[in-house]
This record gives structure tokens, sequence and C-alpha cells, in this order.
């Protein structure tokens, strides 16, 4: 008679039934711990993807670039250097050998694309507006693998020959260009192109938008006097969150400096561990509190029921049976609040998304509540019943039948 | 060993039970008490309140164990049983009639009458609906067999109760006062049942009372007082068999 029988059940389920508005409270409260949940955990996760996907809009996971300037004695003969020594200041160089260093970083499991970029600073030139810009020279066919410029596009097409440049939303509206302009573009060395402006782009930053520029790679080199070089290698991997890791040990391989996402918006990863942390508090809190409701109205069930669970007892009824008589309750009690908490939690998001809107009437971002989150929601609240479950069902299985009865 | 009781449904042997062992104020409740009970026996145990009844009859339904001596139920030693082996034995050969009958809200009379079966089978069947139907219309409940035990009288709880006592056959019924909470006609419809099962089985029943016109319709009369047998006695003349109360309740066990 150690196995759950129908008996149990039976019993079970009466014995809620009986108690039914107790029964329907601590329903209606698990319910409501686990729409909280269920709906925080996702608009937590929307909300961080969001943020996720805007900057790796216009940012590659990876960026390679050659290791940092540093001032060396001239002389090694162990003649002393002054105290205090100027740090170099850093000119744009190219990454040595960059194709050898581009095929071994191809190489790397986890790497989906790989492109060479230059980029450095210049002025756009038109009429009398004149805007600092961000030079960047791309190879479209391997650029567009990491960096989905494509999908960004408003207007004019995407396409980069010798005389063709692609500019930002902004910047088209600060020099009042539009498709089919000439611009000029102008580096510090005194190199100066004329170009075609054939597409405009919108990563949805104004930042971005007013300052980056996408010229071929040729002229980049050109102007930014680099013939045949890359200032950076930039990459795509597979989950931008192992890029750390991934970054590292390309710098060890190459010998080069690799910098991650997550070490250029450290302040960001940082806030979003923290987010993710309070998270978890509340989540353990809200479930705590579940039990402790759960536990409670089983404590006073087993009080209120002590004669009938001494009749039961006397009747034959093993300590084995009225334990797991008590447990079930527990869990039943957490699986129907959790399933009628993963209701609540979808009209929670249609709430949500009915008010979260952009004033253009778009959705601010996009919480999805996913099948798995449920199932470990309703798997996790039916087993936070049965631990809550436990002391009472001990409670109630050590009763003294003689007492029991008498008392 | 065991076979030293196969004769009799129960037997006591030197039976001691003191509460609070070990302390300072160590009671004894129970100063050694011996008797049996034989197959069919009809007995009332009397005594004053305080006399050790209630406790008697709680390490005779192994609710309880005694602090010395030995406990034989149907020639089993029940000192050596461990607690789910007791559970098991009193679910099989003992049968509960309270002075408040402790029957579950939450269910039917006739619910209440399977649950014993329940209990120990696990799983309800046919068999145990039919059964318990046949012990509702022995104590003639027949018509309330659907109603919850809260909608129906006093009296008729303790006729459910009396069933669901003899829901596993037992061949031992202890009841504890099973009409102290029951007006006088209801009282002897519950007795006559108790009677009249007796008399169509070879149930032997054990029945603490108070009232002194009840025990004398028994068969014998045990009389505990201050935790001893004062006095164990048949009762020859054996009362209420004739007469307006027997006659009046006993439309009962035909009412079906």
């Amino acid at each position: 008679m150690s196995r759950l029988t129908p008996f149990e059940w039976i019993a079970a389920i009466r014995f809620m039934r009986e108690g039914l508005v107790q029964t329907l409270l601590i329903i209606v409260g698990v319910g409501l711990g686990v729409a909280v949940i269920v709906f925080m955990s996702a608009a937590l996760a929307g909300m961080q993807a969001n943020i996720i996907r805007r900057t790796l809009n216009y940012m590659a996971p990876i960026v390679v670039i050659p290791p940092e300037q540093v001032a060396r004695p001239l002389r090694e003969d162990g003649s002393k250097t002054a105290a205090l020594v100027q740090p170099r200041s850093q000119q744009l160089r190219s990454i040595d050998q960059w194709q050898k260093v581009r095929a071994q970083i191809e190489r790397l499991p986890d790497v989906v694309a790989v492109t060479p970029v230059i980029t450095g600073p210049g002025f756009a030139l038109r009429g009398d507006a004149n805007k600092a810009v961000n030079i960047t020279g791309i190879e479209p066919e391997t650029y567009l693998n990491v960096i989905a410029l494509a999908d960004k596009m408003v207007a004019g097409k995407l396409t980069v020959a010798s005389s063709d440049i692609i500019i930002g939303t902004e910047l088209a509206k600060d020099l009042g260009a539009g498709i089919g302009d000439k611009l000029h573009l102008n580096t510090a060395s005194g190199a100066s192109e004329t170009l075609n402006v054939t597409g405009i782009f919108d990563f949805g930053n104004k930042r971005v938008n007013g300052s980056n520029v996408y010229i071929s790679l040729h002229v980049a080199q050109n102007l930014l006097d680099l013939i045949g070089g890359v200032s950076s290698i930039e990459l795509k991997v597979r989950d931008p969150f192992e890029a750390e890791t991934i970054a590292q040990r390309i710098q060890d391989e190459t010998g080069q400096e690799a910098d991650s996402w997550i070490k250029t918006n450290a302040q960001f990863f940082t806030a979003m561990a923290a987010q993710t942390l309070t998270n978890r508090l509340i989540r353990f809190f809200v479930g705590l509190t579940a039990a402790l409701g759960i536990a409670s109205v089983l404590v006073v069930s087993v009080v209120q029921k002590s004669k009938e669970i001494g009749i039961l007892r006397a009747m034959g009824t093993s300590r084995g049976q009225v334990l797991r008589l008590f447990l079930l309750q527990g869990a039943v009690m957490a699986l129907i609040g959790s399933l009628l908490g993963s209701a609540l939690s979808f009209v929670f998001l249609s709430l949500f998304r009915s008010i979260a809107r952009n004033p253009d009437g778009t959705l601010m971002f996009l919480i999805e509540i996913d099948p798995p989150l449920l199932m470990v929601t309703t798997v996790g609240a039916t087993l936070v019943g049965v631990l809550a479950a436990a002391l009472p069902a001990r409670l109630a299985a050590q009763l003294d039948p003689a007492v029991a009865i008498r008392g | 060993m065991a076979e030293s009781g196969t004769a009799a449904t129960l037997r006591l042997e030197g039976v001691r039970k003191s509460y609070g062992v070990g302390t300072p104020v160590e009671t004894e409740v129970l100063h050694g008490v011996d008797f049996s009970l034989k197959p069919g026996e009809f007995a009332a145990l009397i005594g004053p309140s305080g006399g050790g009844k209630s406790t008697l009859l709680n390490v005779i339904g192994l609710l309880d164990q005694p602090t010395r001596g030995k406990v034989w139920i149907q020639g089993i030693e029940t000192d050596k049983l461990d607690d789910a082996e007791r559970t098991r034995l009193r679910g099989r050969s003992i049968g509960f009639v309270f002075q408040y009958h402790y029957l579950l809200p939450a269910f039917t009379a006739l619910e209440n009458v399977m649950m014993p079966m329940l209990a120990v089978r696990g799983r309800p069947d046919d068999e145990m609906r039919e059964r318990a139907a046949v012990l509702l219309d022995k104590v003639g409940l027949t018509p309330w067999k659907d109603h919850k035990t809260n909608d129906v009288s006093g009296g008729q709880q303790q006729r459910v109760a009396v069933a669901r006592s003899l829901a596993m056959a037992p061949a031992l019924v202890l009841a504890d006062e099973p009409t102290g909470n029951l007006d006088t006609n209801s009282a002897d419809g519950v007795f006559d049942v108790l009677r009249s099962v007796n008399e169509t089985s070879c149930t032997t029943f054990l029945i603490v009372t108070h009232d002194p016109r009840l025990a004398q319709r028994c068969d014998r009369i045990i009389e505990l007082v201050d935790g001893r047998i004062l006095a164990d006695r048949p009762n020859r003349n054996v009362v209420g068999r004739s007469g307006a109360v027997f006659s009046e309740s006993a439309s009962v066990p035909s009412a079906s």
C-alpha cells in the first residue's frame, strides 16, 4: 500500500471541495503568483532581447583590431628610462597580414561570418553643410553577413561601387542630401572623394544614423591612407553571449586585440545581470509566499479534520495513506493554481500589448511567452506545492488516532 | 503462543496501562485486566467515568498499546506487531462506533460506509458499493444513502456509523457509548440494530455504556472500576426483548 491509490485521490479532492472557499482562495493566490513570475520573466527576456537586438544592429559581436602601440625603450642595454613615459598616440594602422588573420578566424568554431572593415574619421561636405562622420569601408558580400544593413535600408539600394556612399537618415537630413545627390568626403590626410548617395539607412539610433557612412573598401583605403590594409576584422558568432570567450580565444591565437560587444557594453551587461538577479529574487519570494499560503491552509485543515483523520486511521488507513492524501492536496492546489496563472499571464500580456506602444502605434518591444517557460513554471509550482504540504502532511500522518478521537 | 487464543475473538491477559511513563506524574489507569470474549458474544462494559473504560477500549482497538500485559485478537498476539501490521489488523478485524459518529461530512452515507473498504483496498468497485448498500439497508437507511451525512438526523448518523463499523465484516465491534448522544427512541433504534447484527452474524460486540437500561439488554456485563474488573457476570434475564421499546423499534431491520 505504498502507491498512490484512488482512495487518496478521492479523499484529497473531497477534502478540498469541502473547504471550497479556502481552496479557491489559495488557488487564486498561487495563480497570481505564477502569472507574475511568468509575465515578469517574459517581459524581462523580451526587453533584454530587444536591447541586445538594437545594439547588435549596427555593431558586430566581435571586432578584431591591431594591438595597441606602446612606447618602447630604443636601447635594450639596461640604461635607465624616465619615470614618466608619455603614452604613444595611436595612429590608424592596418592589421598585420590581415588576410592570414581573417583565414585563421574563419577556421574557428562558432564563428558564423567574418568581414574585413576599415574605419576612420572624416568630414562629409555638401554645399555649406559640413559634418564629422565615421567612414566605414566595407566589402559588401561579407559585411552583410555580419551586420544586417540590407534590412535597415529605407531608401535607394545597397550598392557600394567605387563612387557610391550610403548614409543614415539623420545625416541625409543634416546635409539635405537625397538619393542621387553628390557629396564630398574629406579626411585629415587631405584626401578627398566625391561620391553619389545611393542608399539611406535607419538603425533606429540617432547617433549612428547621423555619423556612419558606408563606402567601398578600396575608396576607404585611399581616403584613410591605408592602401591594401584594413583597420579591423568584424565577425558574427553563433551565440552572442559567448562573444567574450571567443574574443579571448581569438586574441590568444592571432595576437591581435579582440573586443567583444559584451566588453564594449559592460555597463549594460552589469545592469542586465542586476535585473536578472532581481527577477530571481522576486521569483523566489513569490514562490515562497505561495508555498507558505498552501502550507497554512493545509495546517488549518489538518487541525480541523484531526478527528476525521483519527477515524480514518482507526478504520485501517495507514500513516502513508494519510501522508499522501495531504501531499496530494498541496500538489493539486499548486497545479490548478499554476494553470490558472498561466492563463492569467496571457491576460497580462494582452493588457501590456495594448498599453506599451510607441507613439506611432508599433509595439515598444516584443514579449513572447514561450511554452517551455510555462511548462517549467507549472512543474516547478507543483513541486513547490508538494514541498509546502510536507509539514502538514507529516502532522496528519503522525496524529495519534486515540488522542485525535478523544481530543 | 499465538494459538493459545484460538477460540476467543479477544483475549486480554494482565493488561496494564500507564500514562506519563518515566515522569514524576506517572499514573496507572489499568491495573491488570483479564478477560476474553468468545465469537458472537454481546457484552457491555460499564463503570463510573474515569474508571479506564475508554483507555481499555483504545488498547483493545489497537489504537493504543498496553504498558504491560498482552492482547490477542483472533489468536494474534498484537504486541509482536509493528505499527503498519497493527493498522492492517485493525482495519480487517475491528469495527468502531464512537459516541460521536465521526462520519466524514464530505461524503454521502453510502460513501462513508464504503470508506473502510476503500482505505484498505485502495480502489472503489461495484462489490464495495453493493455491500455498503446492503449494510445501509440493514440499518434502515436505504432512502438516505445518497445524502451527505450532515443532512440526516443524529440517530441516522449513528446508524451510518454502525453500518460503517461492519463494512469489513469485522470479528469484533467496539462501541464507545454508541447511544450517548441520542434521545431514548433513537438510542433504542441504534441498539436494536447492533443486536440484530449480532444475532444474524457471529460478530462479537463490546459496548461501553453509562445507561443501565441498555446494559441490561446485553448478554454479559463487565464492570470496570478504578482500572480493575469489579464484576463480570452473564446477564441471564436480558430485558427489553419484549415490551413497548423493543416492538416499536423492531420495525427497523425490516424497513427496507
